[in-house]
């Protein structure tokens, strides 16, 4: 059986469908991204196979294990690094790792030599003995990692596992998420930042309002989203953009200053209505940019929303 | 079984290690109840009557607030989390918690022991029924403080909330004003409040009398209590997750 496997998964707060009949699986040492924009349902998701939320309707197997039925065995043989880093402040760091694995019932010996080695391993050997909430943002999340390994997890739950980092430690998180992947580990990672996707996972879903709209891998995703490209264009004179919405070929249009940008699937006739349009107010163009979609607006097309 | 005790154990000394000098439990685990003692010895209350209660209040007050500060401290930080996903059950977390609190109780307790002991010098009249009743009695409180913090909702008042629910506790319960002396009425509700049982038992084990509640009940309902407490409160846990 594969690591995970969802079957019509879904979640009902009070109600409200965040997560709704989503099926997938991830295979054994896949480095899988489940990627969407915020309130999409991931951190749901996630939590639902960890035991953290309950399941409203449908089943999953993580490592052959259901959450629903065996949820202690689960729990064994997972890590869950959540979307906030929440290891004990007033410990250290090796108080915290000691802790953990405590918890899972390691073995006093074995538990120091694998606290040292995720110490050297996430770069944190002079943290040893400070303390969690005096440790950076970065240093905290890769604690938190840490922590989440203690106990040798077969499937490790990265929840955006760069939020809030800057560049230098999000790549410094990638690379560790490489490396463990690379050792075997399955990863199922969530994030709503296409690039971290893109750059990581071999496989990607994609999610949005609860429902899966795409998956692949990151260059398949491109290839069948990248049909589009971005017309940036200003005028001398005032037009609406609900007028400009309307013209055949624009998907989507916005505003910004001045000038407007439209994600359009055929440039040509759109540039030439466009001229047409501005000629019948006897305003003219005087700006226009045409450009392959980027990373980032592939990913808004197939969310299919503007997040200006 | 086993590995559940363990669990527990384990995230007791997690607790012991974190929270033990977080200002609200110091203040209201230790500093009140002795500032309360001293009040009390000061104006010279009858000593019989009141060691018991000093001594049944500084445990109440030491093995409660500890659950005030981790629990509701932790489910603030999400850290609470934590202990869910760690392979044990929600009653092994319930009574991780509650043995944190415990061992803080009864440390806190030593200070007002002492000046019961130095002040006002009363030998015990039982002493290993003293020792068990102090520990039902630190089971019953930090259990009953767990099931509390599962009710409050801001961290920031949860002292106040607590406060307001163990004020009236300590009046009503014969504490200090005994049920036998209440009026009627009033009298039912001291029976319903557990902190009425724990101190009818220490005082039976203290000074070998007690107020109306005679220690073959009073022992048992204060072991009792704590189980009910303990599974109501892995109920409460239960019921945390969405
Ligand atoms: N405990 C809860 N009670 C009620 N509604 C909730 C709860 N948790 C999440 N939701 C709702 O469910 C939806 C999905 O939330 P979820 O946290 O899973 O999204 P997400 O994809 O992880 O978003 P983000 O990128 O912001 O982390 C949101 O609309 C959210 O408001
Ligand atoms: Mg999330």
């Amino acid at each position: 059986m594969d690591a995970i496997v969802v079957k019509n998964l879904t979640k009902y707060y009070d109600g409200f469908l965040a997560v709704d009949h989503i099926s997938f699986s991830v295979k054994w040492g896949e480095l899988f991204g489940f990627l969407g924009p915020n309130g999409a349902g991931k951190t749901t998701t996630v939590k639902m196979l960890c035991g953290l939320t309950r399941i409203s309707e449908g089943d999953a197997y993580v490592a052959g294990y259901s959450p629903l039925r065996e949820l202690k065995l689960v729990k064994k043989v997972i890590g869950l690094v959540p979307d906030v880093s929440n290891l004990y402040p007033e410990l250290t760091c090796w108080e915290n790792l000691i802790f953990a694995g405590e918890m899972y019932g390691i073995k006093k010996e074995e538990l120091v030599n694998r606290a040292y080695e995720l110490l050297k391993l996430f770069d944190l050997m002079d943290k040893k003995d400070s303390k969690f909430k005096q440790l950076s943002k970065g240093q905290k999340r890769k604690l938190t990692m840490a922590a989440a390994l203690v106990h040798k997890p077969k499937i490790l739950f990265l929840d955006e596992p760069t939020i809030g980092l800057d560049v230098r430690s999000r790549r410094a998180v990638w690379s560790m998420i490489r490396e463990l992947n690379e050792n075997g580990l399955t990863i199922f990672l969530t994030t709503h930042n296409i690039h971290e996707a893109f750059n990581l996972c071999e496989r990607i879903m994609v999610i949005n309002k609860g429902k899966i709209i795409a998956a692949g891998s990151p260059t398949e995703l491109k290839r069948r989203f990248s049909g589009s490209e971005v017309l940036e264009v200003s005028f001398t004179g005032e037009i609406s953009i609900e007028e400009i919405s309307q013209i055949p070929g624009v998907i989507k249009a916005s505003r910004s200053g001045g000038s407007f940008k439209l994600v359009v699937s055929d440039p040509i006739s759109v540039i030439e209505e466009l001229v047409e349009k501005a000629r019948s107010r006897r305003i003219s163009l005087n700006y226009v940019n045409l450009r392959g979609a980027d990373a980032e607006e592939v990913f808004l097309k197939i969310i299919g929303e503007e997040h200006a | 079984m086993l590995d559940e005790i363990r669990g527990a154990f384990y995230i007791a000394k997690k607790d012991l290690k974190e929270y033990y000098f977080k200002p609200p439990t110091i203040s209201w685990g230790i500093a009140f109840p002795l500032v309360f003692a001293l009040a009390f010895l000061l104006r010279g209350w009858e000593k019989d009557w009141l060691a018991p209660g000093l001594l049944t209040l500084s445990l109440f007050f030491g093995s409660t607030s500890m659950s005030a500060a981790s629990i509701v401290f932790e489910r603030r930080m999400e850290s609470f989390e934590r202990l869910l996903l760690f392979p044990i059950s929600y009653l092994g977390v319930a009574f991780g918690k509650a043995l944190s609190s415990f061992f803080f109780g009864l440390l806190s307790s030593t200070a007002t022991v002492a000046i019961i002991w130095l002040f006002l010098s009363i030998p015990p009249h039982n002493m290993m029924l003293l020792m068990l009743c102090i520990v039902g009695s630190a089971l019953q409180f930090s259990s009953m403080g767990i099931l509390l913090s599962f009710a409050v909702k801001d961290p920031a008042q949860a002292m106040t909330i607590f406060n307001s629910i163990r004020f009236p506790m300590m009046f009503l319960s014969n504490i200090i004003i005994p049920v036998s002396k209440l009026p009627h009425y009033l009298s039912w509700v001291s029976l319903a409040i557990p902190l009425t049982y724990s101190v009818e038992a220490i005082r039976y084990a203290l000074i070998g009398s007690y107020d109306i509640i005679p220690p073959q009940i009073s022992i048992p309902v204060t072991f009792i209590s704590f189980f009910a407490f303990l599974y109501l409160a892995a109920i409460m846990i239960k019921r945390t997750i969405p």
